[in-house]
């Protein structure tokens, strides 16, 4: 009998030891932890990109998930706040609470962009915190993997050394790609474009594109039929290059106004595996990139 | 901050640089300098945090919500009439004819410290006065997958009795849920839930309470446990597109002195009962969500339905007299004994981004009673007669905080008299929205 106990809770305490599990809720996050944690976690995308990550139904596979991680890694600025606070509570994982070592949210270490003055839901869809698409600004991912590093150092102190080897790898990696997604972006630099969902400030910010529109006549509300037609008389004087919608976005709005306006439709991945080309973090901004020169054609 | 301090120091440098002489400053200056670069060092190495309130519903400390809703009804039958064979149950339908406010539900919810989270609904009713729906705290810190309510909230049983009313799908409760748990079973107690450390949602539950809600009578007279529910759920996704959850529940209570008025009776007089007896009650209950890619945004359908059965057996009293009513009735006690179940399966499709359209089945079964021979004479037995709803929907929503719905349906819960209904409603909520549950 002490014999079963023993092993009982050697097997306990082995499973204790094992990898990292790390929840991870959009698919760019949990493609950063793949980058910085390599085969020492096992990592759970709750989302793919295929989903607006503004509607997740709070799944009960979600929740099952939830309660053995060590890490959840979020964008925060209250993009997940329609159904991450279900799953922590349900959870009954105290670890991954709100405040708590295994709880990183990635909006904490980029500057913010888009804080409301005002905060009015007659606004539409607007987050306190700031615009949380920062995913598509390559130069928020050195000070996130920084950070999640350290944090994973932290859950997991065996382990340091190794994460810290791959941050550096990662980071010289990804310095060097910068280089070259910037030199490739250059013909964007001060290009108009039109929009479906207020998500690319940070693309544009980096990128230097120029926002014209938007066809959601607030942020989060499906643009109207009366609506794009207000949009397509602004564009008689702000004329634009292409207008930009992510995967999981309805492509009829797009297509509406790319065939009034005459203009090229560019569907973004917006995070890993949003499209073929974007496998990874460095597909993501190479098939981005392309896909918007694409669009200048 | 620290480009501030800097400032300030090369500020304040001319000042007491008075005596100073040449070779001083410089090296005043040099330290400056030195002491810079340290900052922007440090600054590079570092990932500044930015500050910011942490997301999640603590951002307003505490969330408050405000749902306001009222409808329009119109009905071809009297809504006292309660569903044939089951007017010794609850016919609480929470819907009127022509205008009406439907009740507003203010809910405050905030983590009241590192290990208990709080939440209060107040259901504020038209004609004035208030109710304390829920008002439970919660660990938040146990582990182990384990969560411990305290005070009154709504049973974990079935699928929709956790729902608030703002986020049904129709206007009202399947009759399964009306008759049986006077649309939601509410208590005061005790609810500890364990989720297995599996990827797959294993989920369990049990609650001991006074007994509140129907069927439980709120006894005062012993200090016991009024009513005992446990209940099992599991869950989890089938394929990126559709995910599930099922679930078997158990509750059992004691009714005692449950008066019910109008009760047919085979002379044809309609008189009250009361009866006291033991109340056993199974359920089942399924809900199946798809939506192409798991994108709920545009288009997606849910298909969920449930099964009660309850055992009462007990003591009816016939033509049960109130203390202290003026005429005295027959006040005949007998056994009875009888088994209903009733069902429903509704589907809801939101065809188009805002747009959704529902369908609900809804059944009863009013069983066939033991009646004992002391009353037999004068309590039906045999209703003969199965009560069945068909409700149709269509609700669009501006927003996630706004909803507009028409509902029409056709209600045959009552032998001979067939209602056809009309409503329209608007539900909106205002303030802090909490997540949903699945």
């Amino acid at each position: 009998m002490q014999k079963i106990l023993c092993i009982f809770l050697l097997l306990l305490a082995s499973n204790a030891h094992a990898a990292l599990n790390i929840f991870a809720c959009e698919p760019e996050w949990a493609a950063l932890a793949q980058e910085l944690a390599g085969d020492k976690a096992n990592i759970y995308a709750a989302t793919n990109a295929l989903q607006d990550p503004h509607h997740v139904e709070a799944r009960p596979s979600l929740i099952a998930r939830a309660r053995g991680a060590q890490l959840v890694v979020c964008t925060g600025a209250e993009l997940e706040v329609g159904w991450l606070p279900v799953i922590l509570r349900e959870s009954g994982n105290p670890d991954i609470a709100v405040g708590r070592p295994g709880y990183f949210e990635a909006t904490h270490y980029v500057h913010m962009l888009e804080i409301p003055a005002r905060l009015d839901r007659a606004e539409g869809d607007v987050h306190a915190a700031g615009n949380p698409h920062i995913q598509l600004d390559a130069r928020n991912y050195p000070p996130i993997a920084q950070a999640l590093s350290a944090r994973l150092a932290e859950l997991d102190p065996a382990n340091a050394a190794f994460y810290n080897g791959r941050l550096q790898a990662f980071s010289s990696a990804w310095q060097s790609a910068l280089k070259r997604w910037e030199a490739n972006a250059a013909p964007l630099k001060g290009q108009p474009v039109l929009v479906h969902h207020r998500a690319y400030p940070y693309l544009e910010a980096w990128l230097g594109l120029k926002q014209v529109a938007e066809l959601e006549p607030k942020p989060g509300m499906e643009p109207s039929a009366a609506y794009l037609a207000q949009v397509l008389g602004e564009l008689q004087q702000h004329p634009a290059r292409m207008v930009i919608r992510s995967a999981y976005q309805n492509a009829k709005p797009s297509e509406w106004i790319a065939q009034h306006a005459h203009v090229n439709i560019v569907a973004l991945p917006f995070s890993v595996g949003g499209s073929p080309g974007a496998k990874d973090l460095f597909g993501l901004f190479d098939d981005t990139i392309a896909r918007l020169l694409e669009g200048l054609k | 901050m620290h480009k501030y301090a800097i400032f300030f120091v090369v500020l304040c440098a001319p000042l007491s640089a008075h005596a100073a002489n040449d070779a001083e400053l410089q090296t005043m200056r040099e330290q400056i300098r030195q002491l810079e670069q340290r900052m922007q060092q440090a600054e590079a190495s570092q990932p500044a945090e930015h500050d910011h309130a942490g997301s999640g519903e603590n951002a307003f400390n505490p969330a408050v919500s405000l749902i306001l809703s009222g409808s329009y009804g119109r009905l071809t039958q009297d809504t006292a009439i309660p569903s044939t064979g089951f007017a010794l149950s609850p016919n609480n339908h929470g819907y009127s004819r022509s205008f009406s406010l439907k009740e507003s539900e203010l809910g405050i919810s905030a983590n009241i410290d590192p290990q208990f989270r709080g939440v209060a609904t107040f259901a504020l009713a038209p004609e004035g006065g208030s109710s304390v729906e829920n008002a439970f705290v919660q660990t938040t810190s146990l582990g182990q997958g384990l969560n411990l309510k305290m005070g009154r909230f709504f049973s974990g049983l079935g699928y929709l009795n956790e729902q608030h009313a703002h986020a049904w799908d129709f206007i009202d409760q399947p009759l399964v849920y009306r008759t049986f748990w006077d649309n939601q079973l509410g208590d005061d107690g005790l609810q500890l839930k364990w989720l297995a450390p599996t990827d797959t949602f294993i989920e369990l539950g049990t609650e001991i309470g006074r007994g509140r809600g129907y069927p439980g009578s709120n006894s005062q007279i012993s200090n016991g446990a009024g009513a005992t529910a446990l209940f099992a759920h599991v869950g989890d996704d089938a394929g990126v597109s559709s995910s599930w959850r099922v679930g078997i529940s158990l509750h059992q209570t004691r009714q005692s002195n449950w008066v019910s008025t109008n009760v047919p009776s085979k002379n044809g007089s309609l008189l009250s009962d009361s009866f006291s007896g033991d109340s056993n009650t199974a359920g089942l209950d399924f809900v199946w969500k798809y939506a192409p890619d798991g994108n709920t945004s545009e288009t997606s359908f849910k298909l969920q339905g449930e099964y009660f059965q309850r055992k009462q057996d007990g003591v009816l009293t016939y033509d049960y007299t109130q203390p202290g009513a003026a005429t005295v009735g027959a006040n005949l006690s007998g056994n009875y004994s009888v088994t209903q179940s009733g069902w429903y399966v509704q589907g809801v499709y939101q065809f188009m981004p805002l747009w959704r359209a529902g369908l609900r089945y809804d059944q009863l079964d009013p069983g066939i009673a033991q009646v004992g021979a002391t009353i037999s004479a004068n309590v039906i037995s045999d209703y003969a007669y199965t009560p069945t709803r068909s409700t149709l929907m269509l609700d669009y929503s501006p927003s996630e905080f706004s909803r507009l719905r028409l509902q029409l349906a056709q209600d045959k819960s009552r032998a001979d008299l067939i209602d056809n209904q009309v409503f329209l409603q608007y539900v909106m909520s205002l303030g802090a929205h909490g997540a949903h549950q699945f």
